[in-house]
């Protein structure tokens, strides 16, 4: 195996973003095909090293390593394991469809997807996408900053220049300023875990692998867990610092909702479980109970404030807290059970998540209002997109057949054996959920169409389509056959559980 | 003695000295149209300087010559490379400033700034860092004055001018006391001198205090940064670029070889002193950051936060300190110059430089406002820019030291420092210009900008990802210090 794959998945992105810079800007369509053709790129090759990566032998694989600075023994270390291979294939995949529902309809009349300085959009989508590749294949502590930082600026410019005018400017910065506080505040957490690393063993090194063995003194991890794991999770979504979130996925175009909410939160799950949990793994038993109360509040709250949207995209917003809720609590258990299920759910909230994004900015472009009561009808103007829409439901709700169900029943499970009253409140959000998806399915899709959006709403594109297909297929491909993931994500697992029990 | 090694100490300042001269001499025969030739002439000669210092210049063991006047180490040839590179980029920039890129004499007088820098960084006395500090002024208050009918500009360079002697005043009085106290103006001798315990702690205090005005002065920390935002902004846009990166550098690299060399001693007072010095730079520059609305004073005020950034490095005192130090000049050089070039490009079309003129900007010039865009991320801390990777390096060596909360009140201002860059950037790529007809105002890039900006926009990128051999060479100035 000598193909540097996962340095070529990093950087297909990035280097495509160059290519489509250099192009001239009324070549929109060639802007897009470039986009599609390395996006597609991509895509088959996170495939392809999700199928070739050997659950039997488990631990890190596709590794690569070149040293970038020995004097501080910073390298480009890349591999994946159990956790990070479908976490990587979700990347391709939200990367793919992101860019088929961004191409959108040129007619006046319609103006679906990105009509606007397409060339700058998907330029800065893609820097983007690189960096998401970097974090979850990065080894090296240091890398996974540079390529996390990289994930988070684009978000700025991608709102603001392309976000919903009403709110862009304020959202853009909310969240840009947020989840710059929480990426620097576990970078100084990250430079003293490196310098006590040195002083106990005399290695400078940012590699994550040996970090693992530094043997931090319990005091030193207790001290800093909180810093590092909630600086990242403040990406995660986790109450009470998930003020942005909403406010970022309502304001963003549809393919940065879809990238923001199916992506990035889970950026910020993986880096906190990376980097919090992994590297010190006392500090996060001793808090372990702290993260629960928060992930445990975040699933109900999120839940209930979802519930009394009228807004589509902040219902949706809020229904992401209320599930990457539900992965903060999987990773608060500690335990396998749990682990396993924040592990899938991070891959299903994804792609749920993603297609609820494309869902709702396909109606807003064609009926120029995301206002649940203000809609109705959908099902008989745009069948696909009103298909989508209730499978995500479904797996929202976690119906047994979907990828929620695999996810979310290990989760319960997980809480149930550390703290069983945790399981049983979170559990009311459940039913919920069912409540929001249900009434806004009704009222979306099979209501009466109002008067006001008689003859202009037209269907959906064959991309959007496409869009939609790829990832019903997913959800229900993995809830019918929960085989393709569960005991890769146990492989990640058993590695968490060697670290905390070893420590 | 003068031996091989004698003369390639100042190898760069003999090729700098004869491109004065060679400029000197051809410049008067052009026509006046052909005068602003003189730009590649300069930049070209520099950057062949550059080259041959580099091929027959390079320091080895570092060695004291012309008489303990010149240290020939790694670390002033670093900065000299840098100062060089500086320079180089600001006679491109000047070319087609209406206002100097016709006059030969301005090339000149950069170029004896640039003399004056190159000898700053290798100073071995104290003596012969005074007469290198005024080399390097006085031609700096001549260029910032230098549009005679603009009321700003002879403004700039008066202020500058006052303030500047004032504090060179205060520093020659704090090197004096060192020659009453200890007998020599050497310093690396003045090691030995107080080491003989001859001097309280007390007197010690007062006289780096002295000292340190002046050079607080060069490289505008609070409280001696007051006259930087009015001369950033009334000299001319080059010399605001040039006063703002290698003067503040030159500055820098005194600043670490006096006290890491003479004052070690004391480090204690001053490396304390000189955290809360760093930590006020940065909170009330960046404050003042927030509030601005010309584009140039901006950067004059960002430009005082970021000496308090890099201050970081000099406080841990430690060798990666130096070296994070160095880096960031580095990475901070080629970013503001930069930054500046764009804001020049820019203005030399529209003929406005608030930051609400820049409304529309990324409509206008997509290219230029992705080299802005360029410059400001770097500024702002993000990777893959060199400001990034420069910043991780200050802050780990602040928190090797154990300096942590002075890395905390570094990152609280770092997020400042996002929110107003990207401010800026929200005006070039979100907002239009009043009719929305961006179309019909395009700004064109002359060759001379084209090319500078190009090189600096790759030279940052290239600093934030491939940083190995930048940090290598840091490295190895550091090195000898310790």
């Amino acid at each position: 195996m000598n193909f540097p794959v996962l340095s070529v998945i990093t950087f297909t992105p990035m280097v495509a973003a160059l290519i489509i810079l250099m192009m001239p800007s009324h070549r929109r369509n060639e802007t897009r095909a470039v986009a599609l053709a390395s996006a597609t790129f991509a895509l088959l090759l996170s495939v392809w090293v999700y199928f070739s990566y050997d659950q039997a032998t488990g631990g890190y694989q596709f590794i690569e390593k070149y040293n970038w600075l020995p004097m501080l023994g910073i390298s480009l270390h890349f591999g994946v394991d159990g956790m990070s291979a479908p976490l990587v294939l979700l990347t391709g995949v939200v990367m793919f469809t992101g860019v088929l529902i961004s191409w959108g309809d040129e007619d006046p009349h319609v103006k679906a997807g990105i009509q606007d300085r397409p060339r700058e959009f998907f330029a800065f989508l893609f820097l983007l996408a690189g960096g998401v590749f970097g974090v979850f294949v990065s080894l090296d502590l240091f890398m996974l900053f540079f390529f996390y930082e990289i994930a988070v600026f684009p978000m700025y410019l991608l709102i603001a220049i392309w976000g919903w005018v009403v709110t862009r400017e304020y959202a853009a910065m909310k969240l840009t300023l947020y989840l710059f506080v929480g990426s620097v505040v576990s970078l100084v957490g990250a430079l003293a875990m490196y310098w006590v690393q040195y002083q106990n063993t005399g290695v400078l090194s940012f590699d994550m692998l040996v970090m693992e063995k530094a043997g931090f003194s319990q005091a030193f991890q207790i001290a800093w867990f909180l810093p590092v794991f909630l600086g990242f999770a403040v990406l995660g979504g986790i109450w009470p610092f998930h003020n942005w979130s909403p406010d970022g996925h309502v304001a963003a175009p549809t393919a940065v909702s879809m990238f923001h909410a199916g992506v990035l939160m889970k950026l910020g799950a993986f880096a906190a479980l990376r980097v919090g949990i992994m590297l010190l793994p006392e500090g996060a038993k001793y808090w372990s109970w702290l993260i629960m109360t928060f992930a445990g509040i975040a699933v109900v709250y999120g839940a209930y404030i979802a519930f009394v949207q009228t807004d589509m995209k902040y219902m949706i917003g809020f229904s992401s807290v209320s599930h990457m809720g539900l992965v903060m609590l999987g990773l608060s258990t500690l335990n396998q059970n749990g682990l396993t299920g924040a592990g899938v759910q991070m891959f299903s909230h994804g792609v749920m998540t993603a297609l609820f994004f494309a869902v709702t900015g396909m109606i807003y472009d064609r009926a120029h209002t995301r206002m649940i009561p203000e809609l109705g009808g959908m099902m008989k103007i745009m069948p696909f997109a009103g298909v989508g829409f209730i499978i995500g439901g479904l797996v929202s709700m976690g119906m047994p057949g979907f990828s929620g169900f695999v996810a979310e029943f290990p989760i319960f499970m997980g809480v149930w054996q550390t703290q069983w009253l945790v399981a049983v409140i979170a559990s009311i959000s459940i039913v919920i959920t069912a409540a929001y998806i249900m009434i806004n399915i009704r009222k979306v899709f099979f209501a009466e169409l109002p008067e006001k959006l008689h003859g202009h709403v037209g269907d959906i594109t064959v991309l959007d389509k496409i869009a939609i297909v790829t990832l019903c297929l997913l959800m229900v491909g993995l809830g019918l056959f929960p085989g393709l993931m569960v005991p890769m994500v146990q492989t990640g697992v058993e590695n968490i559980l060697r670290l905390l029990g070893g420590a | 003695m003068f031996t091989t090694i004698t003369f390639a100490s100042i190898l760069p300042e003999v090729l700098i000295l004869l491109l004065a001269i060679l400029i000197f001499i051809v410049e008067p025969f052009w026509k006046a149209e052909q005068r602003r030739n003189t730009g590649w002439l300069t930049a070209g000669g520099l950057l062949a300087a550059i080259v041959l210092s580099l091929l027959f210049g390079q320091p080895g063991e570092p060695q004291t010559t012309f008489g303990g006047m010149i240290r020939f180490d790694w670390l002033g040839f670093f900065f000299k490379l840098l100062f060089m590179f500086a320079g180089a980029a600001t006679a491109l920039l000047f070319m087609d400033n209406e206002k100097i890129g016709q006059r030969g004499e301005a090339y000149l007088l950069l170029l004896a700034s640039l003399l004056g820098m190159n000898l700053m960084a290798v100073s071995a006395d104290l003596v012969m860092l005074y007469l290198s500090i005024e080399t390097t002024s006085i031609p700096l208050y001549v260029l910032s004055g230098f549009m005679l009918k603009d009321k700003k500009s002879t403004e700039a360079g008066f202020k500058y001018l006052l303030f500047g002697a004032l504090a060179s005043a205060f520093m020659l009085y704090g090197f004096s006391l060192v020659f009453g106290f200890t007998g020599t103006t050497n310093l690396y001798q003045l090691v030995e001198m107080f080491q003989v315990g001859s001097l309280s702690v007390a007197a010690a205090f007062g006289v780096l205090a002295l000292i340190l005005v002046g050079l607080g002065f060069k490289v505008s920390i609070v409280p001696f940064h007051f006259w930087a935002p009015d001369v950033y902004e009334g000299a001319p846009t080059p010399i605001s670029g040039f006063l703002s990166t290698a003067s503040k550098a030159a500055g820098f690299a005194v600043l670490v070889r006096l006290f890491f060399i003479a004052f070690p001693q004391f480090a204690a007072s001053w490396t304390l002193t000189l955290a809360i010095l760093s930590a006020i730079t940065m909170t009330v520059g960046n404050l003042l950051t927030l509030q601005q609305t010309n584009i140039k004073r901006l950067l004059a005020y960002s430009s005082v936060a970021h000496a308090g950034y890099a201050m970081i490095g000099v406080v841990a005192f430690t060798k990666l300190g130096v070296t994070s130090v160095i880096f960031y000049l580095a990475a901070y050089i080629l970013t503001n110059l930069l930054a500046f070039g764009v804001v020049m490009a820019f203005s030399r079309v529209s003929g406005v430089d608030e930051i609400k003129d820049f409304a529309g900007m990324s409509r206008r010039n997509p290219w230029l406002a992705l080299m802005m865009l360029t410059a400001f991320l770097s500024l702002a801390g993000m990777p893959p820019f060199g400001g990034f990777v420069a910043k991780v390096f200050v802050f780990a060596a602040g928190v090797e030291a154990g300096y942590v909360w002075l890395v905390f009140v570094g990152i609280i201002n770092s997020i400042i420092g996002v929110y107003y860059y990207l401010n800026v950037m929200k005006y070039v790529y979100l907002y239009r210009m009043p009719n929305e007809d961006e179309e019909k105002h395009p700004i064109p890039l002359t060759r001379p900008y084209a090319l500078t900006l190009a090189v600096l926009a790759i030279g940052v990128i290239l600093i934030g990802t491939v940083f190995a051999p930048w940090f290598g060479w840091s490295d190895a100035a550091a090195l000898t210090l310790f």
